[in-house]
């Protein structure tokens, strides 16, 4: 797997010097401030050719071992042409859920962010669309969230019975 | 007094005559969601050939056919449409629950799983297996042709006969068995 070039590396945290990098088997990982996240996405994109939003994905660190903070929001972002990959992490606590939505920048994060919200319940500021993907439109719960329970609260038995009769 | 009848006469009654040209002539919905329907398809194909037993039109409008097949595991937002399908089908209709998902929601235990179509619909026959062989599929069907040789008369009305509405004997245990998980989860 191609990682992140060193120079791509020191050219962001340089500019944005609140950002944490870390690497392990090969993978680099930055951890984004939230309020900068807009700004360094951009920055990713226009300067350092990030041109493709690979996915968006979360995870869910309630009654993680160490963890300090309630999601951690990831961004796999990818350089086509000088075959660079980079994992941008955001960490978010309740109650304050909203990041800034990045489909300005890439069309893509469009479902991306819709799959996020429907199973965390992260809301994307500014996202065009932002309805469930995945679940029924009525659905309450964020069932990838660790606090709801595996086999649900009773939503997969809310139908009407059909008998012999009703037909 | 004794009839004397040719040897190319039957007596029947026209109840048994219709029951008998239903059973012969199942036309199957299929309702293929997941790994059973590839067993169902084997059914009908050449080798296991449901031809021999009268159910080889499939046909994928619910209004042609008479027997719903449900393969494979149904999912909440799945089951509304299940439904509508199930009611678009004319009377007389059957349903075969074909597999364990169907059945019971299988290993998938989870919160959007529907945890057996019985639950929400009426089923004639439980074909159990993951997936079942397509001999057991011919094998619930050979035994729902008996069961419309019994059961079957030409005004449709049994579907309201006492003895069809009383819940089988699978279906008690089910109820017995979601008590028992109501007692350990209340939010169930």
């Amino acid at each position: 797997m191609p990682m992140a070039s060193p120079g791509t590396i020191t050219a962001l945290t340089a500019k944005f010097p609140l950002v944490i990098k870390s690497e392990f088997r090969g993978e680099t990982r930055v951890v984004l401030p939230v309020e900068q996240l807009l700004e360094i996405m951009g920055f990713l994109k226009g300067e350092l050719g990030f041109d493709y939003l690979v996915d968006i994905t979360c995870v869910d660190y309630l009654n993680y071992r160490d963890a300090r903070d309630r999601f951690g929001l990831v961004y796999l972002l990818s350089n086509i042409s000088a075959n660079e990959r980079l994992t941008a992490r955001v960490y978010l606590n309740e109650p304050n859920l909203t990041v800034p939505s990045v489909v300005p920048l890439w069309e893509g994060a469009n479902w991306l962010e819709r799959e996020v919200y429907d199973m965390f319940g992260i809301v994307f500021d500014g996202h065009p669309d932002l309805r469930r993907i995945l679940c029924p439109e009525e659905f309450t719960a964020y069932p990838l969230r660790k606090d709801y329970p595996m086999q649900g609260r009773g939503e997969r038995h809310n139908f009407m019975r059909l008998g012999r009769d009703e037909t | 007094m004794a009839l004397e009848l040719p040897e190319n006469v039957v007596i029947s009654k026209l109840d048994a005559l219709a029951s008998w040209c239903r059973k012969n002539s199942l036309w199957p919905m299929p309702f293929a969601t997941a790994c059973c329907g590839i067993e169902l398809m084997a059914t009908g194909a050449s080798k296991h050939d449901l031809a021999r037993f009268g159910a080889e039109v499939f046909r994928f409008s619910p209004r042609q056919c008479d027997l719903m097949i449900v393969a494979g595991r149904v999912v909440m937002k799945m089951l509304p449409v299940l439904q509508r399908i199930w009611s678009q089908m004319h009377e007389p209709k059957w349903c075969i629950s074909m597999g364990a998902c169907a059945s019971t929601g299988g290993v998938f235990d989870t919160y959007s799983v529907v945890q057996g179509i019985d639950r929400f619909l009426p089923v004639d026959m439980y074909v159990p297996g993951c997936p079942p062989r397509p001999e057991q599929l011919i094998q619930s069907i050979i035994d729902l042709q008996d069961k419309i040789q019994r059961e079957g008369t030409i005004s449709g009305r049994e579907f309201t006969t006492a003895a069809r509405q009383q819940p089988k004997r699978a279906l008690v245990e089910v109820a017995a068995a979601s008590q028992l998980d109501s007692a350990r989860n209340p939010v169930f």
